[in-house]
């Protein structure tokens, strides 16, 4: 997809206005954080947890050619192929390669935010082949041509009613009539219409959350069991991910999704967890024919050895966004790419260029929510920081505010004649008050709140005059 | 009570300049505490507006002086979790790549201390002689918060004042959207956070807010006055300190 991060203030903006999504946001803001807390509440060994997971992803990470080439020689041991793709262009056309090999003309898709970022659907559409999402939240949003706003939950900005208008508008072949107010209706009428998808389709294809160098094995984990169904049913499934999810063992990956399901849903565990490894084997019961894995770069081989490689132990749970505020204020889509919140503000910049989406390592207040639930502890306002310095050396950002900042220096450093005088000025005028409305060079300021007018004097010439007195006196 | 203890007040310029009542009530609290204090006349900024902005080079200078000022005391201490966190954290990661300068930054580091963390901590404090017959209730700052483990010293030392009724505020946690140059970048978005927090104070019902960042303090009155709403705005210290009478509240004007 196209990305609009430039224009992350007018997105912003717009969002703030949108009173659909503002209710929508609503009943999420507390829902997330809530049931995760009453998750870990009753995990004790949370917080050591969190430590195994990041040390894990450390491990890999300063490893990660030993165990990719590891995973790719125990995924062919077990019957399958891996397509390596240095970028989008490459993975897509890996994708569509496949497909054509066995003429497909449907594919199912479990969710996959490696496909988002790859713009797969439009891809797979413009070359003949009918892409069709299988998870509810991206069959909804897929109906309505929009990006998700939420990596797990991608539709997180609707409101049912919105759904059941989506519903009734592609659903033509339905009764008109038919009741569609309750989650639940909608849930099964999306599960009828998929059922003969499920069973029509030629390839199906998936994400990962994990990839086990140690056995070959790729792993999902959904609540709606649809990506059992999109990876065991057709002849050929296609595991599109990328290079940073691969973990050495079993063991490691029972670690991380411990961390995972608590992190991102409040859950113990995903209501399924699946492994993948390799094609049918003669015996099986089920499974497809073939087995292929498509591994993305797309710059993040870039982050290995530099200030932004604690990105790549990212386990995409979601919880920084469903913390963070400003993602809460806002929703995903102002941040206008595939990856929102906390995590996108310092993926897409790395993704798509910090000239693009420059803002969104700025727009956040360094709160610290976001790290302080991260399952492998990124320090994410750090690496947002990172970025700021980067814009500032590269003069990205804005000469108003460098400019801005310059004086700013300098003031700071004649301190205090300037101080004295600018809180003598200002507590003078507002002591009638004691507050401003409106004071022009502080419109940022006054235009949404009031600005408290000084006490007067600053405590620096107070104080130096209390003692004068008192030496005086003695 | 520990030993005596020499402390430099570092005032922070939003307290120097907008609120010099809450540098006088750390002072009467750090000398109950048995400490003495000084004020070394040569502080600034500390710097945290360039640090966050990218602009390690100003950072940098800035912070090169406040380590000059501070040389030599047992303890630095702040009125403040955000520039006690600057200091403390973020001072040794600038310097990283100074090896001479990054010792005096550590060195620094570890005397430094946000003001009621200090008191409770490292004094032993448990409680304080001072009266305010009023509801309470109490937004956690995120750098006090979060970076330094503020949470429970100031509850604590609030419940030993006579008549105080504190009502936990629902979200207090949270951010209320000052975020430094944050509130002027993105103002729309930091006007739905604070909007939100000033609804959330009104809500319980308090006559009083209070917290230990004057940031925080001076976005959420502005905001309150702004809607209307009557809930006072202070620093924690001045209650501490008894001081609440001695000055109007933030916002508010002179008798």
């Amino acid at each position: 997809m196209q990305p609009t991060s430039h224009a992350f203030p007018e997105n912003a903006r717009a969002e703030l206005g949108n009173e659909t999504l503002q209710r929508a946001l609503g009943l999420a803001r507390t829902g997330f954080p809530l049931r995760r807390q009453q998750a870990i509440e009753r995990l004790p060994e949370f917080e050591a947890l969190r430590e195994e997971g990041r040390a894990i992803k450390d491990h890999t990470l300063a490893h990660l050619d030993f165990y990719l080439e590891l995973y790719e020689r125990k995924v062919i041991e077990a019957g399958g192929q891996v397509h390596w793709a240095r970028n989008a262009e490459e993975a897509r056309a890996a994708v569509l390669g496949i497909c054509r090999s066995v003429a497909a003309k449907t594919v199912t898709k479990g969710k996959s935010m490696v496909a988002e970022e790859i713009a797969l659907n439009d891809y797979l559409e413009a070359n003949g082949i009918t892409p069709i999402e299988t998870d509810l939240g991206e069959y909804i949003i897929q109906l309505r041509h929009e990006p998700p706003s939420h990596i797990i939950a991608p539709a997180i900005h609707l409101m049912k009613e919105q759904v059941a208008d989506t519903f009734r508008a592609a659903h033509t072949d339905l009764d008109p009539t038919r009741v569609l107010d309750e989650p639940r209706t909608l849930c099964d009428e999306a599960r009828t219409v998929l059922r003969p998808h499920f069973l029509d389709a030629d390839v199906g294809i998936t994400g990962a959350n994990f990839l086990v160098a140690e056995t070959g094995s790729s792993i999902i984990v959904t609540n709606e069991g649809n990506g059992d169904l999109t990876q065991t049913l057709p002849r050929v499934h296609i595991v599109i991910t990328s290079i940073e999810k691969v973990v050495p063992t079993l063991e490691d990956t029972a670690t991380l999704l411990r961390l995972l399901a608590r992190s991102a849903t409040g859950q113990e565990f995903s209501s399924y967890t699946t492994l993948s490894t390799g094609p049918r084997q003669p015996g099986d019961l089920d499974g497809p024919e073939q087995y292929h894995v498509v591994l993305l770069d797309n710059g993040r081989t870039g982050l290995l050895g530099g200030e932004f490689q604690d990105m790549l132990r990212c386990l995409r749970c979601s919880a920084c966004l469903n913390h963070c505020p400003v993602y809460a204020a806002v929703g995903g889509h102002a941040y206008g790419w595939v990856y929102p919140g906390p995590m996108g503000a310092v993926l897409t910049p790395a993704l798509v260029g910090v000239g693009e989406a420059g803002h969104l390592p700025n727009a956040s207040t360094f709160c610290g929510k976001c790290e302080s639930v991260c399952p492998v502890k990124i320090p994410l306002p750090k690496m947002m920081r990172h970025w700021r310095e980067r814009e500032f050396a590269e003069r990205l950002a804005p000469p108003v505010y460098r400019s801005g900042l310059r004086l700013w220096a300098w003031l700071a450093q004649l301190y205090h004649a300037l101080a004295e005088t600018a809180g003598r000025v200002l507590g003078w005028a507002g002591q009638g008050r004691g507050r401003f409305r409106a004071l022009p060079l502080a419109a940022g300021w006054t235009r949404v709140r009031d600005l408290p007018a000084p006490e007067g004097r600053s405590f620096q010439s107070l104080g130096a005059e209390r003692q004068r007195r008192a030496g005086a006196g003695r | 009570m520990p030993e005596p203890a020499r402390v430099a007040l570092l005032v922070t310029c939003l307290v120097d300049l907008f609120r010099p009542t809450v540098g006088f009530a750390a002072v009467k609290l750090l000398e109950q505490a048995g400490c003495t204090v000084e004020v070394p006349r040569a502080q600034t900024c500390c710097g945290q507006p360039a640090y966050n902005s990218g602009d390690r080079a100003d950072a940098k200078a800035v912070a090169r002086q406040v380590i000059a000022a501070f040389a030599g005391y047992d303890y630095v201490v702040a009125p403040s979790g955000s520039c006690a966190g600057m200091v403390k954290l973020h001072y040794p990661e600038l310097f990283a790549d100074e090896p001479e300068t990054l010792a005096k930054a550590e060195d620094l580091a570890a005397r430094t201390r946000e003001l009621i963390s200090f008191l409770v901590d490292i004094r032993g404090m448990d409680r304080v002689t001072a009266s305010w017959p009023r509801t309470v209730t109490y937004h956690d700052g995120c750098s006090g918060l979060r970076e330094l483990g503020v949470k429970a010293q100031p509850r604590r030392l609030l419940a030993s004042v006579e008549g105080v009724r504190v009502t936990e505020l629902p979200g207090a946690e949270v951010c209320c959207g000052f975020g430094g140059t944050f509130c002027v970048k993105y103002p729309e978005i930091s006007d739905k956070m604070v909007t939100d927090k000033a609804g959330e104070i009104a809500a319980t019902g308090a006559e009083t807010v209070l917290a230990g960042d004057l940031g925080c303090l001076l976005n959420i009155a502005g905001k309150l006055s702004r809607l209307g709403h009557r809930v006072e705005t202070r620093h924690v210290a001045e209650v501490l300190a008894g001081m609440a009478d001695d000055a109007p509240a933030i916002g508010e004007p002179r008798e």
